[in-house]
């Protein structure tokens, strides 16, 4: 445990430990729209080494999925990055022309998507889908590459993978789908999988399947895992580290332990206050009142502040830094000089 | 499948039925049939015998059922005008109005779906908005008048191809072919593009709202996230989905381009089925309308279930269906 957050915070500071495999840096992405720009991201900055999920938590709009857009080269216009840097082992992956980056697509980046009942080509053999996949990306043979995608279909749990890869995707069943969705990202063995949302469409029993599927293949592969969701739950029992998200900014990051033990900004702690407890008496369960400001309008000062019970005049006019405290780094005028 | 076909069949079978009724109806509305084929000094008895003869002092029922009985077996009665048999009349018409629409059917689809693509792909570009400004003139223009503006200019002040007739044509059996020689090829190029170019624009139309469409679905997406060039993505993964509708459109619009080639065939003098509609119109020649009208509908049936039999073998879940 110290000799994690030791390390997490050698990477903050800019010393050479182990190079991770992906790293944000002062990421934001901006529309145009008639009159100005709004910001969709703001200021993100996070790494993730081999063998890590980092979880990237927040509500609906807070920018999440868009971070994982703009990590794939994805974004859709007029959406763009508008300052800092990605990158992927090393290599400065922001800038790239589209014709480079669809060479890092799928082979060195995997994306698995929300909704595994619609991510699938209808008209396809998941075969079909597995060998073009497999073939862009490795120099294999036709019969190599459909050998390996009913390899990739068994590793991710499909019984009898021989003939379901010559299955169509609606013969498959939600959480057989995200399976095949999982295998299709893991095709060409990438350093980086971007998972985003990738049980919100399932059901609970399933959830968990392919959540501990998520983990072991990262743990076998020592593959880097984003996992975007807005289930605190989720990240709590996956994930490593967790970056919480709230208006395009990250606001709290840090190791799951200690978020989850210990929050540090008011909005955390309130996200925690909404997991019910499994065991014991359930105490009413907390409640943020409010909603997060669209990205057009965001308050002055720290986003958060027309939510939060412990706001004082400071929060309403400055931009809260994210600062160190102990083991790990928050975005609150309470921990960087009060709220007055 | 099997069930899938059966009922499909039975549909049209049920809707020919109909048709016929209508065709058959024509006959009883236009007056005494009788009437029409004896000369006005026919006597009672000579009348009587021929009334006898054709099988119209039956009831109304047994009269409709032999009308199907033949008309299934090709058998449409005699031209009042030529006092030549229907079915043969039409035989020698059908192959040249055949040509005709194939033909522009498939200039439409050669031309249509690429422009569709890339007026999809290449959105906000001035060609893109040219080409969608020129499809707005071709689906507002009515067939007569391009017919006539192309024979103006390609034929009168271009000469480049001939105004109208069917050029030289050879006969292959039963079928008469324009398309193996040069003068019928030549002869083909105008009418053919007058009736095309409403469906060249409503294929690129369809194609190019249905690429748009299918580009914003997720496993375009995904595809994308799995490094599938934007190529690959645009011809192979969304064309495949638009084909769908596009199938539809050109197995319906099948069946208007037959009907509606009677304009076109009108305008280039065109020997088709058409043609010898409006002629039949002109002389109320009843069996020849009857017969066109339903052998134009038989022609719609059968494309609109062969149209739905090919939607379930080019969609997999229609095919599972049954299951």
């Amino acid at each position: 445990m110290l000799m994690q957050v030791d390390r997490q915070s050698a990477v903050w500071s800019g010393m050479p430990v182990a190079e991770p495999v992906l790293e944000v840096r002062g990421l934001r992405i901006s529309f145009p729209t008639r009159h100005d720009t709004v910001n969709a991201v703001s200021d993100v900055s996070f790494s993730i080494r081999k063998g890590e999920i980092l979880g990237v938590v927040g509500e609906s709009g807070a920018g999440k999925s868009m971070t994982g857009l703009a990590t794939l080269g994805l974004l859709e216009p007029p959406g763009h990055i508008s300052a800092g840097q990605i990158f992927l082992g090393g290599q400065r992956i922001d800038n790239l022309p589209d014709r480079q980056m669809e060479k890092i697509r799928g082979r060195r980046i995997g994306a698995i998507f929300q909704d595994p009942l619609t991510s699938l080509h209808p008209l396809f053999t998941v075969g079909a889908q597995l060998v073009e996949t497999i073939r862009l990306h490795l120099r294999l043979t036709r019969a190599q590459a459909k050998r390996r995608a009913v390899d990739l279909l068994k590793e991710v749990g499909i019984p009898a993978p021989e003939d379901r890869v010559n299955d169509y995707p609606h013969q498959f069943s939600g959480g057989m789908r995200q399976r095949v969705v999982i295998a299709l990202a893991l095709a060409a063995e990438p350093e980086l999988i971007i998972a985003d949302e990738p049980t919100t469409a399932l059901d609970v029993s399933v959830q968990a399947q392919i959540m501990a599927l998520l983990r072991r293949l990262c743990d076998d592969r020592g593959a880097a895992v984003m996992l975007v969701t807005h289930d605190m739950g989720v990240i709590a029992e996956t994930a490593d580290r967790v970056a919480v998200l709230y208006a395009g900014r990250v606001i709290e990051i840090g190791s799951v332990e200690e978020i989850t033990r210990a929050p540090k900004h008011p909005y955390t702690s309130g996200l925690m206050g909404s997991i019910p407890p499994l065991q014991g008496r359930v105490p009413r369960l907390m409640q943020i009142d409010g909603a997060m400001p669209r990205p057009d309008a965001i308050p002055a000062g720290c986003p958060f502040n027309p939510r939060c019970a412990k706001a004082g005049p400071r929060c309403l006019s400055d931009l809260p830094p994210l600062v160190e405290i102990a083991g790990t780094r928050a975005a609150c005028w309470l921990y960087s000089g009060g709220v007055n | 499948m099997l069930v899938f076909l059966m009922k499909r069949l039975f549909n049209a079978a049920i809707v020919m039925l109909a048709v016929a009724a209508m065709a058959f109806m024509i006959f009883r509305f236009v007056g005494d049939p009788v009437e029409m084929m004896v000369n006005e000094q026919a006597s009672q008895a000579e009348r009587d015998e021929l009334r006898e003869r054709l099988g119209l002092d039956q009831g109304v029922v047994t009269q409709f059922g032999r009308f199907v009985v033949s008309a299934t077996q090709g058998d449409f009665g005699i031209s009042y005008r030529n006092q030549r048999e229907v079915s043969s009349l039409i035989a020698e018409r059908f192959p040249s109005t055949l040509e005709l629409v194939l033909v522009a059917t498939i200039l439409s689809l050669v031309i249509g779906i690429p422009l569709g693509v890339v007026t999809a792909i290449h959105r906000g570009k001035w060609y893109t908005e040219a080409l969608q400004f020129g499809s707005i003139i071709g689906v507002s223009l009515p067939s007569f008048v391009v017919g006539i503006m192309l024979i103006l200019i390609f034929s009168v002040t271009l000469g480049w191809a001939p105004a109208f007739g069917r050029g030289d044509v050879v006969d292959l059996g039963w079928w008469s072919t324009g398309l193996l020689t040069h003068s019928g090829r030549a002869a083909l190029i105008l009418p053919s593009l007058a009736l095309a170019l409403f469906q060249i624009t409503l294929v690129m139309r369809l194609v190019r709202a249905e690429m748009l469409e299918t580009m914003r679905t997720d496993f375009i997406k995904f595809a994308r996230a799995r490094g599938v060039p934007a190529r690959v993505v645009q011809f192979r993964h969304a064309l495949r989905n638009c084909l769908m509708p596009v199938i539809t459109m050109t197995g319906m619009q099948f069946g208007n381009l037959i009907a509606f080639a009677l304009i076109t065939e009108t305008v280039f003098q065109w020997p088709g089925m058409g043609l010898l509609f409006i002629q039949a119109v002109t002389f109320v020649d009843i069996p020849v309308m009857a017969a066109y009208l339903c052998i134009v509908s038989f022609i719609f049936v059968a494309l609109n279930t062969l149209v739905d039999v090919t939607y379930a073998v080019v969609d997999p879940r229609l095919r599972h269906q049954g299951h």
